[in-house]
């Protein structure tokens, strides 16, 4: 019997050689199509990772963060695509094309530098009032986005800025297939593993902020701002913080999404998709890192399953599709969400604080 | 620790494999998949279950002509899925089509996914024709694979903003967009075309394709006194805007682009319809060799008139099937040149494609309310109109 | 002048379509804190159900007076039952569960109302039957239509007896009660479910209200209309003071004329570098703005935070 230290080596070798295999097994099973869906996936836990720490840790309802994903998003898009061409010809005569590894950062701070702006007049606010706000800044964003082709073409308005370039580091393009060590890579494994890298980091981070002073403070923020400000905690620069560090990780998956994409318009972060992250972080499991991860893998496969499985379960069971499987399939995810709840209104996999804190909750109330 | 939602994965994606079980045929024949993709659900659906429609007529006439190509008899399958009118869904979609394996695309309905989508398809070499997305970028990202069947925005806008300022004698002109790829597109280039055309632009108002309440904007168009009032936008917008221009007596003439000119537009606009101009790429189906029996037989298999786009799409199929006769291939790199090259009979104009993949002279008719009934004024341009 | 004038009027009757809908929010939010995120489908609902049922029963000859009156009835009625198994279903379970639960099965309610209705009526837009020569009206230059005039008065009528219903009668003292302390409300006899279903059913009866007049308005109904609504008349209700019905209706009237006006004046304002396209923005500066000075709404007492 190998003793504990082992094991937890073993499954984590056994964790990682999964993980770094399950591209090729999605691609032989299932198809690179749902690989891409996986890859969507990953970007998503990301989101769902930084909102988590705003809504999970520090308890501040958002419902516009997919803002600050737009916001790294079109970063990309400006920073690596012939379109600034088209509004200063003189500066840039190609547009501009920098490396991602300097993007990056880029929009992690503008990104961060925008929570914090979303932040500071909303300090006062709490719950539903701060909810509002937070959606109306989201659509302000998304609107000027939508708008900002005049007086100068800065976003292209609504025709959205394609011709992105791709991901490339180093020189080795993530758009094209890649032999590495004679096997063959293509361009959504790439994409796979820098995703995987990325979600992997913001993880690794979650979990260090989770455990420091300050992931206690926001802790204690959330369960009651006052007597957290009577312990000494600065309330103020904190919240700020989680805004911040909220909105970066939003930044960084909204740049890999414009590279992955190559294409962005103002259409891909409407409402919806915020109030969609906010359900992987709620479904999954408020404040805790691997239910938001498991929401997060759920809401961005769910649609997609149920896709593929409405219409044979339909034949299997009465021989003829009957209802229209897009409709079924979307009344279907409603039917679970509602579900969900009723059955873990905690979340599908809570952290055991949180676990506690609501049992005790039940006594009291 | 996180091994725990790993098989819950893998069950998940199992699941959905069952589902994928191909419906092959005999092996004498050969099945032909072409794909679809159209927002299914959402508020555009009717108009993406619209192109579904004509792309599902288009295949099954095909198949009761029982085509053979390289001396195998064919049989065509459509693969029809719903992008949600999502640009992120649109790639998934896209990449899906492809896993299927299908020899080309009639794609998709909005401007927004088919851009993104483009990428993909041209990737995998896969012939893709878009029934309807007309912004000028989805043909100028210098992809080999995409077409399209339509006027574009710049030669729709053109068509539309001469007619407004020659025939129409449009001198003071207002402008509502409705802030959407589609809409902006169309708006820009009709206004480039007037102005070009020496009418004044007295105002330029914006609203957004969900909105129903106009009255705001179309009063601060009347304070301007226009002759004219263009929209660009959807029908479920301009039939509401109709009512409400009335409402207001804003004595202005009314005028949209394809998005305009659907028996939705007259349903929802009421009354207020009578003497609306609008505009449809091509030329008109009853003048069009089997366009009249087209829209007879699309009524009685669908039981709903045309809304917009099913003409199209059934030339789409269509003209994909001709070169894939004409190159006696259905391998997507034997017969994408041909595809390129090709001159097609279809039902709304005679289709050729120019380098980029536009239609080539993109023929523009005007159409107006006339007692309830969309009626063809006059075919602008297109060197293809026979 | 006649075009300001028109603005205005443009901005009440939009108003009070957003007031309307924004008292169902606010009046489920005053008692329960919660936000009723599924109320927008509902009046979509209640579009719907009318305008079949006014199809259905003037295609059986029946005159337009009476069809007119009784779909409305039908209407209400459904929608009635709709919020009563709404809450029932998706709410009343998870009263005591964590803040954010409930959210997301309204979430799912909503995604499941407005799937249902595209199964039941398809994805088609449904025009509003022209039943009645809809007169206009001549204010000073600027024009008023009767379904308009109806629209602002019958919002004025509803706010009136709600308030009568929440201060002045024996249900409204137990709504009341329960708001304030549900467990000493219980305490003091109130049936504190049926108290929370006849709120939610109130709510639902004025959502079918208002979904009837939007479409016949606007002379169309689709199962996507419910969203945007229910979006404008949340900020709406937010604006005035979520949970006082005063504040919602003064909500709704304000945003109404912050749009109209936006829309017709951002571009003097900013001298034509903004125009209508920031019509939103405009709305949302103001609502962030008001929230600075006064973090709860308009009209709204400060309560303590709702665990």
């Amino acid at each position: 019997m190998p003793n504990a230290p082992d094991r937890v080596l073993f499954q984590r070798i056994l964790f990682t050689a999964i993980l770094l295999l399950l591209p090729f097994a999605v691609d032989a099973l299932l198809g690179r199509g749902w690989l891409r869906i996986v890859d969507f996936a990953m970007l998503y836990i990301m989101l769902a990772l930084g909102l988590n720490i705003v809504v999970g840790y520090a308890g501040l309802l958002d419902l516009g963060y997919i803002a600050f994903f737009a916001v790294g998003a079109y970063c990309y898009a400006l920073a690596d695509s012939p379109h600034l061409a088209l509004a200063f010809p003189q500066l840039f005569p190609d547009g501009v094309h920098l490396s991602l590894l300097i993007v990056l950062p880029m929009a992690a701070l503008l990104a961060g530098g925008m929570g914090v702006l979303l932040g500071a007049p909303t300090l006062k606010l709490r719950g539903d009032y701060l909810a509002i706000v937070t959606l109306g800044f989201g659509e302000i964003i998304r609107i000027f986005m939508n708008n900002l082709n005049a007086p100068v073409n800065l976003t292209n308005g609504p025709q959205g800025i394609s011709r992105i370039d791709p991901i490339s580091i180093a020189g080795v393009s993530f758009n094209a297939t890649q032999r590495i060590f004679g096997i063959t890579f293509p361009s959504v494994h790439l994409y796979f593993y820098l995703f995987l890298f990325f979600a992997m980091l913001v993880v690794f981070i979650s979990r260090r902020l989770e455990r420091s002073r300050i992931g206690r403070a926001w802790m204690a923020i959330r369960e009651d701002e006052i007597a957290a400000s009577a312990m000494g905690i600065n309330t103020r620069n904190l919240k700020l913080l989680a805004f911040a560090m909220g909105a970066a990780f939003g930044g960084i998956s909204g740049t890999l999404f414009a590279g992955f994409q190559g294409f962005v318009s103002p259409e891909s972060f409407s409402l919806m998709e915020s109030v969609m992250v906010l359900c992987m972080v709620v479904l999954g499991g408020m404040g805790h890192i691997y239910g938001v991860i498991l929401g997060g893998l759920l809401l961005a496969l769910m649609p997609e399953i149920l896709r593929h499985s409405v219409v044979p379960l339909q034949q299997a069971l009465f021989g003829k599709t009957i209802i229209d499987p897009e409709s079924l399939r979307m009344l279907l995810f409603g039917i679970a969400l509602i579900l969900v709840m009723l059955y873990r209104p905690a979340g599908l996999w809570p952290s055991r604080v949180r676990r506690r804190e609501l049992s005790t909750d039940e006594k009291t109330r | 620790m996180s091994l725990r939602f790993i098989p819950l994965l893998f069950a998940a994606l199992l699941l959905s494999a069952c589902g994928k079980s191909a419906t092959d045929q005999a092996s004498d024949q050969l099945t032909v998949r072409i794909g679809a993709a159209a927002p299914l659900t959402g508020p555009q659906a009717h108009l993406g279950k619209d192109n579904e429609n004509g792309t599902r007529m288009a295949i099954e006439d095909a198949n009761a002509k029982g085509i053979s190509i390289g001396g195998r008899k064919v049989h065509f399958e459509l693969v029809s899925e719903d992008d949600q009118a999502d640009p992120k869904t649109a790639t998934i979609v896209a990449q899906k089509l492809v896993d299927d394996n299908v020899s080309g695309v009639i794609g998709h309905l909005n401007s927004g996914t088919t851009i993104p989508a483009a990428k993909i398809y041209s990737d995998n070499g896969i012939p893709q024709i878009s029934p309807s997305a007309t912004a000028v970028a989805y043909t100028h990202q210098g992809f080999r694979t995409a077409f399209r069947v339509m006027a574009n925005d710049a030669q729709q806008g053109h068509a539309l903003g001469v007619y407004a300022v020659k025939n129409l004698g449009a001198k003071r002109i207002a402008v509502i967009d409705d802030r959407t790829a589609y809409g902006q597109g169309l708006a820009d280039e009709f206004i480039r075309a007037a102005t070009a055309a020496g009418a004044e632009i007295v105002s330029h108002e914006y609203t957004s394709d969900k909105s129903v309440d106009f009255t705001a904007v179309l009063t601060a168009v009347k304070a301007k006194q226009p002759d004219l009032l263009f929209y660009g936008g959807m029908d479920a917008q301009g039939g509401p805007m109709a009512r409400q221009i009335r409402a207001l007596s804003l004595n202005a003439k009314f005028m949209m682009g394809d998005g305009g000119r659907t028996p939705e537009f007259i349903k929802l606009a009421g009354d207020a319809a009578q003497s609306v101009y609008a505009s449809l790429p091509g030329v008109p189906l009853e003048k069009m060799a089997g366009g009249t029996e087209f829209s007879r037989r699309y009524e009685t298999e669908f039981k709903q008139p045309i809304q917009l786009y099913a003409p199209y799409c059934y030339d789409a199929v269509n003209v994909m099937i001709a070169a894939m006769q004409k190159a006696n291939s259905t391998d997507p790199a034997k017969y994408l040149p041909t595809l390129a090259n090709i001159t097609h009979d279809g039902i709304t104009a005679k289709i050729q494609f120019d380098g980029n993949g536009d239609l080539k002279g993109g023929a523009v008719t005007l159409y107006q309310v006339q007692q309830g009934q969309w009626q063809p004024l006059e075919t602008i341009g297109g060197a293809a109109t026979p | 002048m006649e075009i300001f004038l028109q603005q205005i009027i443009n901005g009440v009757v939009q108003g009070s379509v957003y007031a309307l809908v924004a008292l169902g929010y606010t009046m489920v939010y005053g008692i329960l804190g919660l936000i009723n995120f599924a109320h927008g489908e509902v009046v979509m609902m209640g579009a719907m159900i009318s305008l079949s049922a006014l199809t259905a029963l003037i295609g059986m000859g029946l005159s337009p007076l009476l069809a007119l009156p009784l779909s409305l009835v039908l209407a209400i009625a459904v929608c009635m039952l709709l919020g009563y198994g709404i809450e029932r279903i998706a709410y009343r379970p998870l009263r005591h569960a964590p803040r954010l639960a409930p959210l997301i099965t309204a979430i799912g309610v909503s995604i499941v109302l407005q799937n249902l209705a595209m199964m039941i009526w398809g994805r088609d837009y449904h025009s509003f039957p022209q039943l009645f020569v809809n007169q206009a009206h001549q204010m000073g230059g600027a024009i008023i239509n009767d379904i308009q005039l109806f629209i602002v008065i019958a919002a004025v009528c509803v706010m009136a007896g709600l308030m009568f219903v929440v201060h002045r009668t024996r249900l409204g003292r137990a709504m009341r009660a329960v708001a304030e302390n549900q467990h000493a409300a219980q305490l003091m006899g109130v049936n504190v479910n049926r108290v929370v279903s006849i709120t939610f059913m109130i709510g639902s009866a004025l959502a079918a209200l208002a979904g009837m007049m939007v479409s016949a308005n606007y002379g169309l109904a689709h199962y996507y209309m419910g969203f945007l609504l229910g979006l404008k008349a949340f900020t709406a209700a937010v604006l005035g003071g979520i949970g006082n019905l005063r504040g919602a209706m003064l909500g709704g009237l304000l945003l109404g004329l912050i749009e109209s006006l936006g829309a017709g004046y951002i571009g003097d304002i900013t001298g034509g570098f903004m125009g209508s396209q920031y019509q939103d923005v405009f709305a949302f500066m103001v609502l962030i703005a008001v929230l600075l000075f006064r973090p709860s709404g308009l009209l709204g007492e400060r309560l303590a935070e709702r665990a």
